[in-house]
């Protein structure tokens, strides 16, 4: 019994040097040396100043910058080194077959018909009235964004057409073309239509 | 027509991976040579020598069951205290206090027992430490503990009159260095180099584009104006006195990848973050959903293929991956088209475009990721609970009725099919005792299996692997329903809330961890009766098994005659289905129709 014992606290022991320890640390140092960028958050940065992660959202609501999904915005969780409250959300986990949920849906849809008057009343794409898993999502379907360029030109004085090379310029398709969705990453969008990054 | 294309292929990348992985788990646990053993078999060596093990102990049942509970209680142990003491230990740049004591235990509780089941949110309360030192290496050693466990059964299953039913410790350190490493070397630095974080510096901040106000309670001023100079926010011509700029963002950063890896490798599933793979850090792109969702599955069906190589029968473990795969199918199917359908709530007559176009997903999109869509999400909720893994890429809470319906009921299936590394595998062949002994009494036989007559012993054991998960499930669900104050922890009233319930009991009743996650359970009944289904469902199964492989052992080999029952043809595959279909359609269908099936009628109602 003894020995079962000595036995069990060692392997214990041995697997957290090995598996917790010593595997954590060769990934964590091959990671940083090859892929320096993705494994600190893929943050962007332009001149010595951060314009987020591409991987995650950031909530517009400027009458000039493509909107992405509907967030739930925490801003009690982080903060930065001065104390300052830092942004971050979460998923709504609400059930999407109540009635209350049916209200929250019209509301979202009043609205944004009322920011896009030149869609009138074409139905909106699903992504843009709903929450995303992670609350985070960075990203909106082609056919969402397309809904917004007539105001995201109005709103810059451009055309249609430059609102469209951007959020090309953002699409991502469908690996091999099968797996996942198309997509547009709003953050890469919204710096390329303010010449903070290239086209 | 490209979902159709996605389901399929999902399945097929599965299977074609999951054969030869089976044959290379059946070698290795064998302690044959393979292809990595120049490389593996020194550090598998250190391991006897530094403990002075000798590998080739045959343990029996009890010495066997013992050191498997003793390894799970001390790592139990070590992780409660890590997690309790994280506040003063290193390798906590986040700065994080300990746990309370109710939440160290159903955390501890639910890595060790392969559940990872998450109260928490790892961004907002764990340290590296208690990632890297605690939840990792249980993500290891869980999983590595159900792969000992069922080849210790099925070697009971193939020997004859025999004591011995292997050593724990070499099934152990072997499922470790053999299966889980390797895999997860090669997948974490992929997953790094498509994008998951791999830092050790803690959470940073950065520059948001568009700065917002929030009011003092933290809720955002609609239509301020920000004067970022001055620092004043306006609404309306007058300033708001106490108003804040939020001008950063926040991002979570840990060693992540390598937690990633043997998350989906060992069907734990507790993410370092608390949205888990839905989170753009642990699954930025499809490329890495497709290796984390195959890899979600990956070694429960190669366990089929490797029990058929083992046993020297491949027919036997080709039947049990049929009965599993088309149950696996089934689920995913109606999952899948009530995703697509949407409610009548999102399609608002026609207001809200719910049908799938050009560069458009369509479908309930609500807790799912654009880069994922319907197709993804679905296939990976159908995996994840049919597998006892639990990690998510979207949240089940917000599924629709139906559609959240069949991952609660893949868990209450008993996580068999294919279920969690090892033990889903170890349960199924529990539901085949509980089926070849049906079968006989149909036909007047002794019941039989490999061989090996079935007898009282068997199955009571049996008995036990099958009733476990409904025991834990309804007995939680309906405590915690009875108690007022579980109410308050509910994210969505009325027939949901009660589905918010059930599945989270469902999810620790099946060492499953994905959750209705809306449903707050930091409280001390909700932490301590989750970890106490967690532990039952976990530790009665295995040592049932363990009884059963063996009592099995030490049988003798009789026969097979005219009579005797088939146990891989299609009429046995279809048998098997119906047993598990059964048991579990009898233990929950009240439970289910006061949830998800009630949700389902008012909604349909309303449409």
């Amino acid at each position: 019994m003894k020995k079962t014992l000595l036995h069990a606290g060692g392997m214990l022991v041995l697997m957290m040097v090995l598996c917790g320890f010593a595997y954590t640390l060769l990934i964590t140092g091959v990671g940083q040396l090859l892929f320096p960028r993705q494994a600190n958050g893929s943050v962007i940065e332009v001149d010595g100043r951060t314009y987020g992660s591409e991987l995650l959202g950031q909530e517009f609501t400027g009458p000039e910058y493509l909107w992405g999904r509907i967030m739930n915005i925490d801003v009690d969780s982080f903060t930065d080194g001065n104390g300052e409250r830092v942004m971050y959300a979460w998923p709504s986990n609400l059930s999407p077959a109540s009635p209350e949920y049916g209200a929250l849906v019209a509301e979202r849809v009043a609205a944004l018909r009322a920011a896009n008057p030149a869609m009138g009343g074409a139905p909106i794409p699903v992504d843009l009235v709903t929450c995303s898993g992670s609350g985070l999502d960075p990203d909106i379907s082609p056919a969402a964004a397309e809904y917004q360029a007539a105001r995201i030109a109005a709103a810059r004085g451009i055309t249609e057409t430059e609102v469209r090379a951007a959020i090309d310029a953002a699409t991502s398709g469908r690996l091999l073309g099968v797996f996942g969705e198309p997509r547009v990453n709003v953050l890469k969008v919204n710096l390329i239509l303010d010449g903070i990054l290239e086209g | 027509m490209n979902a159709y294309l996605q389901y399929g292929l999902y399945l097929v990348i599965l299977v074609a991976l999951a054969i030869p992985l089976g044959r290379y788990i059946s070698r290795a646990m064998g302690g044959e040579t393979v292809f990595l053993s120049p490389l593996l078999r020194p550090l598998e060596r250190c391991f006897y020598r530094a403990l002075h093990i000798s590998p080739e102990e045959d343990m029996g049942w009890k010495k066997y069951a013992a050191c498997a509970l003793l390894f799970n209680l001390f790592g139990f142990v070590v992780l409660f205290l890590i997690l309790m003491l994280q506040g003063v230990l290193p390798w906590n740049p986040q700065g994080f206090g300990g746990l309370s004591w109710h939440l160290a235990f159903n955390t501890a509780v639910s890595f060790v027992t392969n559940t990872n089941w998450q109260t928490y949110s790892g961004e907002v309360a764990l340290s590296n430490l208690s990632q890297a030192m605690g939840l990792t290496v249980q993500n290891f050693v869980s999983a590595a503990c159900g792969i000992a466990v069922l080849f210790a059964v099925i070697r009971g299953l193939m020997r004859v009159k025999s004591k011995g039913i292997g050593s724990f410790w070499t099934d152990l350190v072997r499922a470790v260095v053999y299966v889980m490493l390797p895999l997860c070397l090669v997948v974490s630095i992929a997953l790094v180099g498509l994008g998951v974080p791999q830092s050790l510096g803690g959470s940073r901040t950065v520059d948001l584009l568009e700065p917002f106000a929030v009011d003092a309670g933290g809720s955002r001023i609609v239509g301020a104006e920000i004067d970022l100079e001055h620092n004043t926010v306006t609404l309306d011509g007058a300033v708001v006195a106490d108003a804040q700029i939020i001008t950063k963002q926040a991002l979570p950063l840990y060693p992540q990848a390598s937690q990633v890896a043997p998350k989906q490798a060992g069907t734990n599933g507790g993410g370092i973050l608390g949205t888990n793979s839905a989170h753009p850090f642990e699954n930025p792109s499809p490329l890495t959903n497709l290796i984390e969702m195959i890899l979600l599955l990956l070694i429960p069906v190669a366990l089929c293929f490797s029990f058929g190589f083992s046993i020297k029968d491949k027919r036997q473990g080709i039947a049990v991956f049929l009965a599993m795969f088309i149950l696996l199918v089934g689920f995913l199917g109606v999952a899948a088209s009530q995703e697509h359908a949407a409610t009548p709530q999102l399609a608002q007559n026609g207001a809200v475009d719910v049908i799938a176009g050009d560069g458009m997903p369509g479908g309930n999109m609500e807790g799912k990721e654009t880069r994922f869509g319907i197709a993804t999400s679905s296939t990976w909720a159908a995996f994840t609970t049919a597998a006892s893994n639990g990690s998510v890429n979207s949240m089940h809470d917000s599924y629709t009725p139906l559609g959240g319906m069949v991952p609660m009921l893949l868990m209450m299936l008993g996580e068999v099919v294919f279920g969690g590394v090892g033990c889903g595998l170890y349960g199924m062949i529990g539901f085949i005792l509980l089926t070849v002994f049906i079968a006989g009494l149909m036909v007047g036989r002794t019941p039989e299996y490999l061989g090996k007559k079935i007898e009282p012993r068997e199955m009571r054991m049996a008995v036990l692997l099958c009733l476990a998960t409904p025991i834990a499930i309804l007995v939680g669900s309906g405590a915690a329903a009875l108690l007022p104050s579980t109410a308050d922890a509910l994210n969505n009233a009325g027939a949901h809330g009660l589905s918010e319930i059930l599945y989270n009991y469902a999810s620790a009743g099946g060492n499953n961890g994905s959750a209705f996650a809306g449903m707050g359970c930091d409280t001390p009944f909700l932490n301590t009766s989750l970890g106490l289904a967690m532990l039952f469902v976990r530790f009665v199964p295995m040592v049932a098994a363990l009884v059963i492989g063996g009592s099995m052992a030490a049988k003798k080999r009789v026969a097979a005659g005219a009579g005797t029952l088939s146990t891989c043809n299609a009429m046995f595959v279809f048998l098997l289905i119906l047993i598990v279909l059964i048991v579990g359609a009898l233990s929950f269908f009240p439970a289910l129709s006061l949830g998800p099936i009630a949700e389902f009628t008012q909604m349909a109602g309303l449409g």
